[in-house]
């Protein structure tokens, strides 16, 4: 194949930012389109060359360190970034159609179409990069995309902060991760996933042992950047504040691409490093277990949240710790195979609610919804769909097959994390279908409600065209041919499929009992739930935390800066100069003989030392 | 005959009650005729020079040409310097060195 | 007799020199300076070079003293008013002048213990050797190889090694003078703008 296409794919969406940016601010709806454009090519590039089949590596230095193995910049094809590649283009491209219809009013859409295309760019690096320091320069890119996205409405104060917070928690993963690359790069003396790969399949385990240690912190570390990028516990707070950016942004960035990235990322160093080599680590377990952590924290979080995207947020996070849980069970497939379905369903679901928002002129509530199943049929019908995918309704959705793998990988290893993951699928189904019952059934709650009307076919079909997906996606001849990652076990009756069919009922028990015709929360404020409402305090003990230590470290370094750099350094300087200056300038006298008496003596000074010196 | 380190002497001397001028007195005036005394003991020492390094014959003619030289800039300075007195005294109404100390640092 | 004549003079300008640094009226300041730089003329011509005497004599006497009096006059200044001098400044006004003293003796001793340039007589016969080098019918050649009185024709030398060697320092003197001239008349000038005064 030729070499040229897969550059293209990197090419397109940049082309498309940088001609919006310089070119195109003024003309938004030529912008919007360009961006489109750019999309639609690279969706249809992504799918030639998944039907291809054919594993492609292209690269060039970028670097070369005398002595070292050079910095490529390359481009890696593998069932792995091929399958990756249709999720993100096939979800960017319809995420940019919807957003044709539901930024048709903004004012900077132009500003909007770039970010977008931008992050497709960075998004797509991340997928393709052949190497960590490639995929580290795109992972702070789709950091700044994001950034920039979130932000797009920045008149708003909360949206200001909260693209700040996104920023500033991912910097704190990405801190760990940088220093777990270049551990690694220690480690193995290559940057390269083929180099890490071929590494550690000469090297026997045993041969290993010293740097067994080193290699589980730099695991580790690198883990702390898919913490940031996937917000897993305890990173994961900037997450659900980054619903502040337009509703298909999160769908693309917050949902199905962006925040998927950490778990792609851990999976392409799982793979290259083998699972053989990763048996024999120690401490690995950890992220199995914030992955479960997260899972369980977000899910009860969602229980409470009245705002539709914040509930489909938590429910990100939570979905997220699933595959990041797979993961660190050492089954990196489960984990990319979730991310796949879930990244077709969860796109549908946000899409879905950016609809519903629409419709409603931007109500987020879902108490002041209510009603919408008539007046918004076809909306209402796939965001059942997205809600059943999510649930793992067996057998009919994608979202059971691989969250079926998921909790068998759990019950094989470790039978606490099974529960975990049981009970945040009863969880699950609990909140989607209180989510589902208050926002769709029953009356409408307000007047924008009452008013909604189904939204255009620039909205719709993207949303029918991912339920399709979202149905289908899971199955075993749609996962083979088109998933990043699938490992076919076949079906088993066991206790995995028995808890998971039981959470579903018993999730949709609940809820019906709870939520099917309730006017408002009747758990609202009861014991537990206030502290689920408001997620466990942990944004509140942040704030303690790091204003604590920031007044703590401000008062050192201000007592830092006044004693010693502006008293000793700059102060001492000029202090100084100042006195230097004064005693020289009492030589000045202005005294004619005072200049004479200096001159004569100067004269001396230089007779004595032409002279009499030597 | 006197030898030239006695000429030598002699200027230095000269030089010597200059310089203590200068830095004496107080009276622009009398300082620039320090400054003239300086002046003549160097023209003193090159006369000297000239006498005693004797070629061909003759006394070498170069330093005579020297303080041919000397004598017509410090004419040209005594004119311009005490202009530059006047147009100061002119404006101060002092030539007393004590009080012209706007250079002060 | 020589050193006679040569005590005299460097007697009678160091003395004219002292005198000026010590008397307190500018004029007599100035007259003494006339005396010293008598002296020197004196010291000068000992050394055969009577053109330098006159021309000291002529111009420091004549001239410059002239001007140096004729401001004084014109600013009609009165005596340098019976101060004390600061101890300092009159300590320094000695002990600089006298290290330069010393310093200079300390060059003239270490020139003793070499060879002394030897005071060459300059007479007849030598006059004669030395004519050879200038052509017969220069003026030079004929006051030098006089038959009755011959005399070393300074003036003429000095004229021959001027423009023969420092033709052009001569007219950058004459450059110099103009500008000193020139110089002088804008500085004489009464400007019309008022002269910044010592705050």
């Amino acid at each position: 194949m030729d070499s040229f296409v897969p550059w293209l794919l990197l090419a397109l969406p940049l082309l498309s930012a940088v001609t919006i940016h310089l070119g195109l601010k003024k003309n938004q709806a030529v912008s919007a389109l360009v961006s489109t454009a750019s999309a639609a090519v690279t969706l249809v590039l992504a799918i030639i060359l998944l039907l291809q089949k054919e594993n492609v590596s292209v690269a060039f230095n970028w670097i070369s360190i005398g002595g070292f193995e050079g910095i490529k910049i390359g481009l890696d094809f593998d069932q792995l970034s091929r399958g990756m590649m249709l999720v993100v283009t096939g979800v960017g491209f319809l995420v940019h159609l919807f957003s044709l219809a539901y930024m048709k009013d903004d004012a900077a859409k132009a500003r909007y179409f770039c970010g977008l295309s931008l992050f497709m760019f960075s998004m797509t690096g991340i997928v393709l990069a052949s190497n960590f320091i490639m995929m580290f320069i795109f992972w702070e890119l789709v950091g700044l995309s994001s950034y920039l996205l979130i932000g797009h409405w920045y008149e708003k104060a909360s949206a200001a902060d909260a693209a700040k917070k996104a920023f500033l928690t991912n910097r704190i993963g990405d801190f760990g991760f940088m220093i777990g690359i270049l551990m690694l790069w220690q480690i193995t003396g290559t940057m390269t996933f083929d180099g890490i790969s071929q590494f550690f399949d000469g090297a026997h385990p045993k041969v290993l042992v010293p740097s067994l240690t080193m290699l589980s912190v730099s695991i580790l570390l690198i883990f702390m950047g898919a913490m940031g990028k996937s917000a897993q516990a305890p990173l994961h707070v900037w997450l659900p504040d980054a619903m502040e950016g337009p509703t298909p942004v999160s769908a693309l960035i917050h949902a199905a691409t962006m925040v998927a990235a950490g778990v792609y990322m851990m999976a392409r160093l799982y793979f290259a490093i083998g699972t053989e080599t990763l048996e024999a680590l120690w401490g690995l377990n950890t992220i199995a277990w914030i992955g479960g952590i997260t899972s369980l924290l977000a899910a009860l979080m969602a229980t409470q949240q009245d705002d539709i995207k914040k509930i489909l947020a938590y429910s990100t996070l939570s979905q997220l710790g699933y595959m990041v849980m797979a993961v660190g069970l050492l089954n990196p497939e489960a984990g990319m195979f979730h991310l796949f379905t879930h990244a077709w369903f969860k796109a549908l679901l946000f899409l879905g609610s950016g609809a519903v928002i629409f419709a409603c002129h931007h109500e987020q509530n879902i108490w002041k919804m209510g009603g919408l199943k008539k007046t918004m049929p076809i909306t209402f019908m796939t965001f059942g769909i997205g809600t059943l995918a999510l649930c793992g309704f067996p057998f009919i959705t994608s979202g059971f097959w691989s969250k079926e793998q998921i909790l068998e990988a759990a019950l094989k290893n470790n039978t606490s994390l099974f529960v975990i993951a049981a009970f945040v699928a009863l969880l699950t189904t609990f909140y989607m279908f209180r989510l589902f019952f208050i926002a769709f059934l029953g009356k409408s709650r307000s007047d924008n409600a009452s008013h909604a009307k189904e939204v255009g076919p620039l909205m719709f079909v993207p949303l029918i065209i991912l339920a399709v997906l979202a149905l289908v996606s899971g199955f075993q001849p749609v996962a083979e041919s088109i998933a990043p990652a699938y490992h076919h076990e076949g079906f088993h009756f066991g206790p995995a499929f028995i808890a998971s069919v039981l959470a579903v009922l018993i999730g949709f028990g609940l809820a019906y009992k709870l939520y099917a015709n309730a006017e408002k929360d009747p758990l609202a404020d009861k014991g537990l739930f206030k502290v689920f409402r408001n997620k466990f305090y942990i944004d509140e003990a942040y704030a303690k935390i790091v204003g604590y230590g920031q007044d703590t470290v401000a008062a050192f370094v201000h007592f830092f800066d006044e004693l010693i750099i502006s008293g000793l350094i700059v102060g001492g300087f000029s202090r100084a100069a100042g006195g230097i200056g004064r005693i020289f300038g009492r030589l000045q006298s202005g005294n004619l003989q005072g200049y004479a008496v200096l001159f004569g003596l100067g004269v001396l000074l230089v007779i004595y030392l032409t002279v009499f010196v030597s | 005959m006197a030898s030239l380190n006695e000429f030598l002497f002699v200027s230095g001397l000269l030089f010597a009650i200059g310089l203590s001028g200068v830095i004496i007195r107080r009276n622009i005036i009398v300082i620039f005729m320090c400054l003239e005394l300086m002046l003549a003991a160097a023209s003193l020492t090159l006369v000297a020079f000239s006498r005693f390094h004797v070629h061909n014959g003759l006394p070498d003619y170069n330093g005579q040409v020297f303080v041919f030289f000397i004598i017509t800039v410090a004419a040209a300075e005594v004119a311009v310097g005490l202009a530059i007195i006047v147009a100061l005294y002119r404006a101060r109404q002092t030539i007393n060195v004590e009080d012209l100390t706007s250079m002060r640092g | 007799m020589a050193s006679f004549a040569f005590y005299l003079f460097a007697l009678l300008a160091v003395s004219g020199g002292v005198l000026l640094v010590t008397f307190r009226n500018p004029v007599t300041s100035a007259l003494c300076m006339v005396l010293s730089f008598v002296g020197l003329a004196g010291l000068f011509i000992g050394l055969n070079a009577y053109f330098v005497g006159i021309v000291q004599v002529l111009v420091y006497a004549g001239a410059i003293m002239v001007l140096f009096i004729f401001i004084i006059m014109l600013l009609d200044l009165n005596d340098e008013k019976p101060v004390k001098f600061k101890s300092s400044t009159l300590l320094a006004g000695v002990a600089i002048p006298l290290l330069l003293l010393a310093q200079i003796l300390g060059v003239i001793q270490s020139g003793l213990q070499g060879e002394e340039a030897e005071f060459t007589k300059i007479d007849a016969e030598t006059m004669k050797v030395s004519a050879a080098a200038f052509p017969e019918e220069s003026a030079i050649h004929k006051s030098l190889s006089h038959e009755k009185s011959p005399k070393l024709p300074d003036t003429n030398l000095i004229g021959h090694t001027i423009f023969k060697s420092y033709n052009f320092p001569l007219q950058l003197m004459g450059a110099l003078l103009l500008v000193a001239t020139v110089g002088v008349v804008v500085l004489s000038k009464r400007s019309h703008t008022k002269a910044p005064t010592d705050s």
